[in-house]
């Protein structure tokens, strides 16, 4: 216990400065949508993350973001367990056929307003996996999306923007 | 017919409380009949305790015959047993002398004998049988105690014992409380006497249970208060250790074995246990203080063992009729195949929701009153400056505290799996609400149960002048106003009125505040969260046994559990299962390694015995020599 | 406006507003020992304002109980606000109960949420239920026992009186059975505020959830009140364990100066074993559900051992 305290003292804070200006290729509903959405939620996000189907590589990529380096807790976005608790569902993978409909359930169970930001290349279009037999497509085919965050997979900097940016943060 | 029988038995009953209440608050009288029978003849007198008693088993017959009206309504059998039940239990507290007391007893147990047969299974048979047999054992050692107490002091009357002429053996008082503490506390229910509770009681219908559970074995209560402070004029200090550790071991264990059942009324009747249990903790404090000269402190234990007589009385039977609806309704006593009846039977569930809630000991109902009391009774222990007694306090409190807990815990359990979620069954899919009659006797019982957490401060002064009577000590004085119960000084203080009052404020201030803010308007239903799953049936709702694993576990010492696991594979291929079956019963441990062993050894001597009885004339005649000779010798 | 009641309602503001600002610190603390630089300390006030303004999805399986148990949860905080000394030693409703009052109130909502976790019909709210009843009741005795040591040595049973006696006399902390009675009560505050080691409030595995298990189904205003609840409980179990054990700065009269000071002194105490709790809970890992039982079974005999070196010493 005092071994780990020590490593942790002498280590300190390692959390890097938020990423802001970076060119990011997102889509976004509308302007209003957008104010309302940092209204809401610009303080505070809790996050459901649903794997529709990935492959895991944008979940590791997610994971890095609840480290020390990228931190999103700093920004009050927080993953919780529950959709029920879940303000934004973030969607990985190509939704697969098996996917679908439990998708769509964790949809109807997070509560209002809700947002839902598709990750990767899959979670836009399904990616490498378009036009299979086992995939219905991207995100956007199964629930209403809000935002993209491109990238096969997208570095933890570039899901920490496209986060941000979502809940209007990074301007 | 039968309606009319059982509102005799309410009417006899609400007669019989306000006697017992005009007993109470201090009327008196005696009724002889001396050359009715010999041994005394008929005795019967009204004191305070006895009026206790006899205004709880009144009171508690009302509601249950009420309830018998709508739920035994077209049942014949039974009905003459159980108004005799119910006169004889109320002529019980009311007994002068032995005769009296020991035919009132035997009537009692008779007639709840016939009670409990009276369905006719199996199970019931098995019951009674067990019943009886424990229940004439318990007579057996009655009599024989009050017979040497009789024959000591030279009367049979209660009040004479008090006040013996001739002093007894040195050893007299110690073996006349022992036997008659036995008799008693196979009534009671007191660990290891129980056996024959969690089988009887769930096999009679549910107001006659209501009634044992209720207010039956409160009179081995009754007796062992009696003997324990009256009859005797109080006693060493080992006999109130006895009955704390036995009320300490009652307790926890009884919590224990209601934690793993799921039979529903089979967890009640342990229940029970442990609620006797609680009130022999506080009558063993109240003994340890009395006999080490602290009468106000005696008076506390004393207060808190007859209040939670009381409380218990009010919430066991409540659950028990609940019990009686869900089983009418639902055709079943298991929990594993019920669920869902709070949609069904919503009145049922809220009456049933009160009894836990009391049993639970939460505030500001009675059960939380009563156990506060004996708490505060149990935490002053240190004014008796003996270390022996003071761990056996110590301990009192550990078992008092953890009973409290797993009691919790149980409830949750019961109530959760009975009435929550989905339906387990068809028959709990079907389930209706309880008749009128039902309702109004559950209603009323729910009402008693939060009226007597409210009111501690009418009911403990009362109280306490009961045990003055009893034990013979003055009074106490005032206890506080009507707002705040004053124990012991300045030791400790209650007010049930204000918690709940603050309760009632803290739900509807922010409650109102959200509503004018508009806020928690926008409400939509869907189903429950189950990670995306297509379909939600009741096969996905946590079980009963799965509840209660936890303490199976950690507790696996005491319940020694068996693992049965039954794989019923394809006979084509071992990899496709299709069937698992698993059981993990307990084991008792009283059963296993008291009574099996006792009844074993019993049938090894019987069997020896058998030889006497060889069939052979001429070893008759010698045996009759024998005895002639030896009688001739010791003339 | 008597100065009781300004006080008394000073005392639930304190207690209602403190309690989210204890996790948010408790969160913080938690990252920077990680190296994170984590959330910001009022950061819970942001979250319970946005689930205020949500919708509540309720699912069609749950009854009255499930939508009744947020409420009650709040109610029970808030009356057991009034009966654990916080800015005064006998704050408004101490005349109304003592420890074994507010270890029956804590009940009472512990058996609410579990029925609430038991109603959904889910396995995981069911599991919850089970593991939190099976932990709170094991914690019961530790209370009770190390409550009455500290009576045992304070001559009362009554909160406010242990505080006054051991505020007049600062050395009665240095004894052995004091701290004793402490760590016992610190391993059941773990134990009923759910922290690490026995539950990990941050876990997404439902399979390691105790306390967070039954609150999967709520949302919206319902689990606003049931995260401020949760909040109230830490800050009133730390609470207990800075004013009954260290209760220097604890005013026993009702007057602006030493109420404002004693606020001052709880807001320290409390830091510092927001600190140590925070160190505690990066330091150790979440214990397996049934070695629970064990750590609590050793609070249960540390409070024994308070009890008895009360005896020894006298």
């Amino acid at each position: 216990m005092f071994h780990q305290l020590r490593v942790a003292l002498r280590t300190g804070i390692v959390t890097e400065p938020p990423p802001a200006g970076e060119a990011l290729s997102l889509e976004a509903l509308g302007a209003r949508l957008h104010e309302e959405i940092h209204r809401r939620f610009g303080r505070s996000l809790h996050i459901r993350q649903v794997d529709a189907g990935s492959c895991n590589g944008c979940e590791l990529e997610i994971g890095g973001l609840t480290g020390p380096h990228y931190d999103l807790e700093r920004f009050g976005l927080h993953f919780v367990a529950s959709p029920r608790h879940a303000d934004c569902l973030l969607v990985t993978g190509p939704v697969t056929l098996n996917m679908a409909e439990a998708l769509r359930r964790t949809y109807a169970a997070t509560p209002d307003p809700k947002i839902v930001i598709a990750v990767g290349d899959c979670g836009r279009d399904a990616g490498i996996f378009r036009g299979s037999y086992a995939v219905v497509g991207g995100v956007a085919d199964v629930v209403p999306v809000h935002a993209v965050i491109p990238g096969c997979p997208p570095s933890p900097r570039a899901l920490l923007a496209g986060l941000l940016d979502a809940i209007g943060r990074a301007r | 017919m039968a309606i009319l029988a059982y509102a005799v038995a309410a009417t006899g009953g609400l007669a019989a409380a306000l006697l017992g209440l005009a007993g109470v608050l201090g009327t008196a009288f005696t009724v002889r009949a001396p050359w009715l029978l010999p041994l005394g003849g008929l005795e019967v007198t009204l004191d305070p305790l006895g009026g206790f008693f006899l205004a709880l088993i009144g009171a508690a017959a009302v509601p249950a015959s009420i309830y018998a009206m709508g739920y035994a309504a077209g049942e014949r059998r039974g009905v003459l047993a159980y108004n005799v039940f119910v006169a004889s239990m109320c002529a019980v507290p009311l007994a002068a002398n032995v005769l009296t007391f020991l035919l009132a007893w035997e009537l009692m147990s008779l007639a709840s004998y016939v009670l409990v047969v009276q369905s006719g299974e199996r199970e019931a048979v098995r019951a009674a049988w067990v019943y009886a047999l424990m229940t004439h054992a318990g007579l057996a050692c009655l009599l024989a105690g009050m017979l040497l107490l009789g024959s000591w002091t030279g009367s049979f009357r209660f009040t004479d014992w008090y006040a013996a002429a001739s002093p007894l053996p040195s050893w007299g008082p110690g073996l006349a409380f022992v036997l008659l503490a036995l008799g008693f506390g196979v009534k009671a229910g007191v660990i290891p006497l129980h056996v024959w509770l969690p089988l009887a009681h769930p096999a009679a219908p549910s107001h006659v249970s209501a009634l044992m559970s209720g207010v039956m074995i409160k009179l081995g209560v009754y007796g062992l208060m009696r003997v324990g402070l009256d009859w005797l004029g109080g006693g060493p200090a080992w006999w109130g250790v006895a009955v704390m550790l036995a009320g300490t071991v009652s307790a926890v264990v009884g919590v224990l074995y209601a934690l793993v059942e799921h039979d529903l009324k089979r967890l009640l009747a342990f229940h029970s246990i442990e609620n006797v249990g609680i009130i022999l903790i506080g009558l063993g404090a109240g003994m340890l203080f009395y006999e080490a000269g602290l009468p106000a402190l005696a008076l506390l234990g004393f207060a808190a063992a007859l209040y939670h007589t009381m409380n218990h009385a009010a919430f066991k039977a409540l659950l028990f009729l609940g019990a009686g609806a869900v089983l009418h309704a639902a055709g079943t006593r298991d929990m594993e195949r019920m669920g869902g009846l709070i949609k069904r039977m919503p009145w049922t569930a809220a009456c049933f929701m009160v009894g836990s809630a009391a049993i639970a000991a939460l505030p500001p109902l009675n059960g939380f009153v009563s156990e506060w009391l004996t708490f505060q009774a149990l935490l002053q222990n240190l004014k008796i400056d003996r270390p022996e007694v003071n761990l056996v306090f110590a301990l009192g409190i550990a078992g008092l505290a953890l009973t409290g807990g797993l009691a919790m815990a149980c409830f949750v359990k019961a109530f959760g799996i009975t009435f929550l979620a989905l339906p387990r069954s068809e028959a709990a899919a079907r389930a209706h609400e309880a008749g009128r009659a039902m309702r109004v006797g559950m209603g009323l019982l729910a009402l008693a149960c939060v009226v007597l957490g409210l009111a501690p401060t009418l009911v403990v002064p009362a109280l306490a002048k009961i045990g003055a009577d009893v034990m013979h000590v003055p009074a106490p004085a005032d206890v506080g106003g009507w707002l705040t119960l004053n124990v012991s000084g300045e030791f400790a203080s209650l007010s049930t009125l204000a918690v709940a009052a603050a309760l009632v404020t803290a739900l509807a201030v922010p409650a109102a505040t959200l509503a004018l803010a508009g806020i928690g308007r926008r409400r939509r239903l869907y189903e429950t969260w189950g990670c995306g799953r297509l379909l939600q049936t009741s096969r996905m709702e946590y079980t009963a046994t799965a509840f209660a694993n936890p303490f199976k576990r950690v507790f696996d010492f005491f319940y020694r559990p068996v693992t049965q696991l039954d794989i019923e594979v394809h006979p084509e291929s071992r990899l496709f299962v299709r069937r698992i079956e698993y059981a993990n019963p307990t084991s008792s441990i009283f059963e296993d390694w008291l009574y099996r062993p006792a009844l074993d050894a019993l049938h090894r001597w019987a069997r020896r015995a058998r030889g006497l009885q060889s069939g052979s004339a001429n070893l008759y005649l010698t045996y009759i020599l024998a005895a002639l000779l030896a009688l001739l010798v010791l003339a | 406006m008597t100065p009781d009641f300004v006080a008394a309602v000073a005392q639930v503001a304190v207690v209602g507003a403190g309690g989210p600002l204890l996790v948010g610190l408790l969160r913080t603390l938690k990252a920077r020992l990680v190296g994170r630089r984590g959330p910001r300390p009022w950061q819970p006030y942001a979250d319970l304002a946005k689930f205020l303004r949500k919708e509540a999805v309720v699912s069609t399986t749950t009854s009255w109980v499930f939508r009744v148990t947020p409420y009650v949860l709040v109610a029970t905080m808030l009356v057991a606000a009034l009966v654990v000394p916080v800015v005064v030693s006998r704050p408004a409703l101490a005349f109304a109960g003592n420890i074994i009052l507010l270890m029956y109130l804590f009940m009472l909502g512990t058996f609410f949420l579990a029925l609430a976790g038991l109603d959904a019909g889910s396995a995981f709210g069911g599991m919850g239920s089970s593991r939190e009843v099976a932990v709170a009741a094991l914690a019961e005795p530790t209370i009770v026992v190390a409550i009455f040591a500290l009576a045992l040595r304070a001559g009362t049973i009554n909160l406010g009186g242990v505080v006054e006696r051991f505020a007049g006399d600062p050395l009665l902390v240095a004894n052995p059975g004091h701290l004793l009675a402490f760590a016992a009560f610190f391993i059941v505050m773990l134990a009923e505020t759910g922290r690490l080691p026995v539950d990990n409030p941050a876990t997404h595995l439902e399979l390691t959830m105790i306390h967070e298990a039954m609150v999967l189904e709520y949302s919206g205003h319902y689990l606003a009140l049931v995260e401020w609840a949760a909040g109230m409980k830490l800050f009133l179990f730390l609470t207990l364990l800075a004013n009954l054990f260290f209760p220097w700065g604890v005013p026993a009269e009702v007057a602006l100066v030493p109420v404002a000071l004693g606020a001052l002194a709880l807001a320290g105490k409390l830091v510092v074993l927001t600190a140590a709790l925070a160190v505690l809970e990066t330091s150790v890992a979440k214990l397996r559900l049934f070695r629970v039982p064990e750590l609590l079974a050793a609070s249960f005999a540390l409070a024994v051992l308070s009890v008895t070196s009360v005896f020894l010493v006298r």
